[in-house]
């Protein structure tokens, strides 16, 4: 994944960049495989690497192919991207280890829902439930973003077409 | 480019095995992975699929915008309505439970409710995103 990240940033052709994002993507989903978040992973595989990409190539196809070289080095972000990521590996040196049962994400309301959710809504898939059950109010907010996605997409290019229905001239 | 014929013919036996494939996950999101988010950008990348081998006007006449349009509402009305109901029926708002005879059963009424809310939606906004840009880029080359 690494790797990845690297030539990302180092390909100027911005296709090449499109595709390794999307193997990013796929590398992600497997990650969460590994670590036995299915539901995560089967999302990460259809929006990042699916859908996502598709998306990309069609905006690509509306400019230019190649990233522009810029004109002088970037020192100050380079330094500011190292702190924060010096930073936020300082901050992973905290957390609990992996798998660890004391680790407050195992203590808080995750024994409540696996103990409970099976029992009170006979739906086996506990990821389901948490998602839509307990946690309804979370997955209504989400899909009002992405309602508001499209409405803004629709917004944005939808309008241009009716514009030039009437009259060809313009633009 | 349109006339790839075994993109075409490949094509034409993928899009319905596709188009059940995300019916499966969207259905079966209770008892294996997956769900509404997942089911609708399935059920989308069978239609950018076939706007990508037929051309976007032709894909644009299976699925017209206005149906499309209609799903994005839809979808969070069917959600944010299964909690009205609920409402009516004396508990809080996306509380499932009264929905039928008993609890348990209420839930999975309601749970596949909203997941079926989030695949309409997501399926029409994402299957939407992608005939804006794509068709935006045909347009331009028309003029």
């Amino acid at each position: 994944m690494a790797a990845t990240v690297f030539m990302i940033v180092r390909l100027r052709s911005l296709f090449a960049v499109v595709m390794l994002s999307g193997i990013y993507s796929l590398l992600a989903a497997v990650m969460f495989v590994v670590l036995d978040a299915v539901d995560v992973a089967f999302t990460e595989a259809a929006v990042g690497a699916g859908i996502s990409t598709v998306l990309m190539l069609g905006a690509l196809a509306l400019v230019k192919s190649e990233e522009k070289t810029p004109e002088r080095t970037a020192i100050l972000p380079l330094l500011a991207a190292l702190v924060a990521g010096a930073a936020l590996v300082y901050g992973t040196l905290d957390m609990p280890h992996y798998g660890d049962p004391n680790a407050p994400a195992q203590k808080h309301v995750a024994p409540t829902y696996l103990m409970e959710s099976v029992p009170k809504t006979t739906v086996p898939n506990v990821v389901t439930s948490v998602l839509a059950s307990y946690r309804g109010y979370d997955t209504l907010g989400e899909t009002v973003v992405i309602l508001t996605a499209g409405v803004g997409v629709l917004l944005l290019l939808g309008g241009r077409r009716r514009r030039r229905k009437p009259g060809k001239e313009g633009e | 480019m349109i006339h790839h014929l075994i993109l075409r013919v490949v094509a034409k036996l993928l899009i319905p095995y596709i188009l059940l494939f995300g019916l499966y996950v969207q259905f079966h999101g209770d008892f294996g992975p997956g769900g509404g988010f997942q089911a609708g950008v399935i059920f989308a990348s069978a239609f950018v699929l076939y706007a990508l081998i037929y051309g976007v006007e032709k894909a644009r006449q299976v699925i017209p915008d206005a149906v499309l349009r209609v799903g994005i509402g839809l979808g969070v009305l069917i959600y944010g309505g299964t909690g009205v109901v609920s409402l009516l029926l004396g508990a809080n708002y996306l509380d499932y439970s009264p929905l039928a005879h008993d609890a348990p059963h209420g839930q999975h009424i309601g749970i596949f409710a909203v997941e079926l809310g989030v695949g309409i939606t997501v399926a029409s906004v994402m299957a939407t995103i992608f005939f804006q840009f794509a068709g935006r880029s045909e347009r331009d080359e028309e003029d």
